[in-house]
């Protein structure tokens, strides 16, 4: 019985991609269907009744919500190819850490940056901004990727952010390049892979969306 | 696996009692080490420099922090007594409903807690909500594991113990067994169970801890501009 793949997402959403990213890496097809999030569908809705956001994968018609668990599900599944956790509890905790990091602190902290109306909030938010990007360029280290000589988990949950480093640059005022060249070289390394190149959104188009969200909500 | 195990932890966090719990379950031998949250020592920032938080786990020399993680490590590292159940999606579930817990039940329990007055109504709504997430899930089961306890139990194992505790301190009553009678059937049982009946912080040491915490909280809120 041939797998059958759905995938409830929005393009610009960061999330959403690094379910792209895992699923292009292990070669899966599946239906993407964009959702609108100011009118979610009832099947978003009957999917993820818990937090009603994307992405949401549904496998077969059991659903998965939740960016890096789908992520992992993916790998436990698929696990035939293009591994993205290492075999290594240690070093599985790790990537997990990792992961984790990025997703407790980066979002939030963007979210500073780009929606926030207060300048004093919007100065702080870039301060933790190029720190998170700093501890996370020193765990990065020498290494090709986060996953060390292979794309793996960790490289996931964060490329997905680089289509939205202009965005953060143009609102906050300030340079990623600058601040931590080895990871806007690792962004670009990953973005030679076919997986996360056809699966990141523009980043001016992405500029171009969050003006309009920002035009939305009276901050622009 | 011969290599030494230690766990910095402190009794009041709600956190470290998930890993003692983890190692006790598997036969794990490890050491205790002591902190105060409230006086942390240079040990946690050694082992913890990225968020400065208990628990972290020791083994062999290499540091874990962040409790789910370390859960999933103890699980793949002693394989005994397994966490997490085998089939992916009912894996992905486990995860998800962890990370709800600790994401949004506790801390909408946590500002509920906090909330003086008019507030603390509006408050407990979030909670109650989320209770009742939790109340769905665990109903026809004994145990969110199934027959066992497992990663979820005792990723959501402060709701006997902590929850009681802060509703107490923070005069609310969330967990009402009328509400959610499977969820108040679930704590019942979780407590008897060994190694958790054995291993649960003195309830007059939570009680005192979360008395001055919310004390502390509330002054700092009061001289925010």
């Amino acid at each position: 019985m041939a797998d059958e793949i759905v995938l409830l997402s929005t393009w610009p959403s960061m999330f959403g991609m690094r379910v792209r990213v895992a699923l292009a890496e292990k070669g899966l097809k599946y239906e993407y269907r964009e959702e609108d999030l100011w009118n979610k569908s009832p099947l978003l809705l009957m999917m993820n009744p818990v937090h009603k956001k994307i992405p949401v994968l549904i496998h077969n018609g059991k659903p998965i919500s939740e960016s890096m668990i789908i992520v992992e599900y993916i790998d436990e599944v698929w696990n035939h190819k293009s591994p993205l956790l290492p075999t290594d509890p240690y070093q599985r905790a790790q990537a997990r850490f990792w992961a984790d990091y990025v997703d407790k602190k980066l979002y939030d902290i963007g979210k500073k940056i780009i929606w926030s109306t207060k300048g004093e909030e919007q100065e702080t938010g870039k301060k933790e901004f190029i720190e998170c990007l700093k501890l996370l360029e020193g765990e990065l280290g020498d290494n090709p990727y986060f996953g060390g000589e292979n794309f793996g988990f960790v490289d996931v949950s964060l490329v997905t952010f680089s289509g939205w480093f202009h965005t953060y640059e143009s609102y906050g005022n300030l340079s990623i390049e600058t601040e931590c060249p080895k990871l806007v070289a690792w962004t670009k390394r990953c973005l030679e892979k076919e997986s996360v190149s056809s699966s990141l959104a523009d980043p001016h188009k992405i500029h171009d969306f969050a003006s309009e969200v920002r035009k939305r909500l009276g901050i622009e | 696996m011969g290599e030494e195990v230690k766990l910095i932890g402190s009794i009041q966090s709600l956190f470290s009692f998930r890993i003692e719990w983890a190692l006790k379950l598997k036969g794990v031998e490890y050491e205790y080490i002591k902190e105060d949250v409230r006086n942390k020592s240079p040990l946690i920032f050694k082992y913890n420099p990225v968020h400065k938080k208990v628990p972290v786990l020791v083994h062999g020399g290499k540091s874990l922090p962040e409790s789910l993680v370390i859960l999933e490590y103890i699980d793949e590292t002693w394989k005994n007594c397994p966490l997490l159940p085998e089939d992916p999606s009912q894996r992905a579930m486990a995860r998800f409903w962890a990370k709800y817990a600790d994401e949004k039940c506790l801390i909408a329990v946590w500002q509920a807690y906090m909330a003086e007055g008019e507030e603390k109504e509006k408050a407990m709504g979030p909670a109650l909500e989320s209770l009742a997430f939790l109340e769905k899930e665990i109903k026809g089961k004994k145990f969110f594991g199934g027959e066992k306890i497992g990663f979820l139990d005792l990723a959501v194992g402060w709701i006997p113990h902590w929850l009681n505790v802060l509703e107490e301190v923070g005069s609310m009553k969330l967990l009402d067994a009328e509400k959610f009678p499977s969820l108040h059937e679930w704590a019942e049982n979780f407590i008897q169970i060994s190694p958790i009946k054995e291993c649960i912080p003195p309830r007059e040491e939570l009680v005192s801890y979360f008395h001055s915490a919310l004390i502390y909280l509330r002054s700092l809120s009061a001289n925010k501009p």
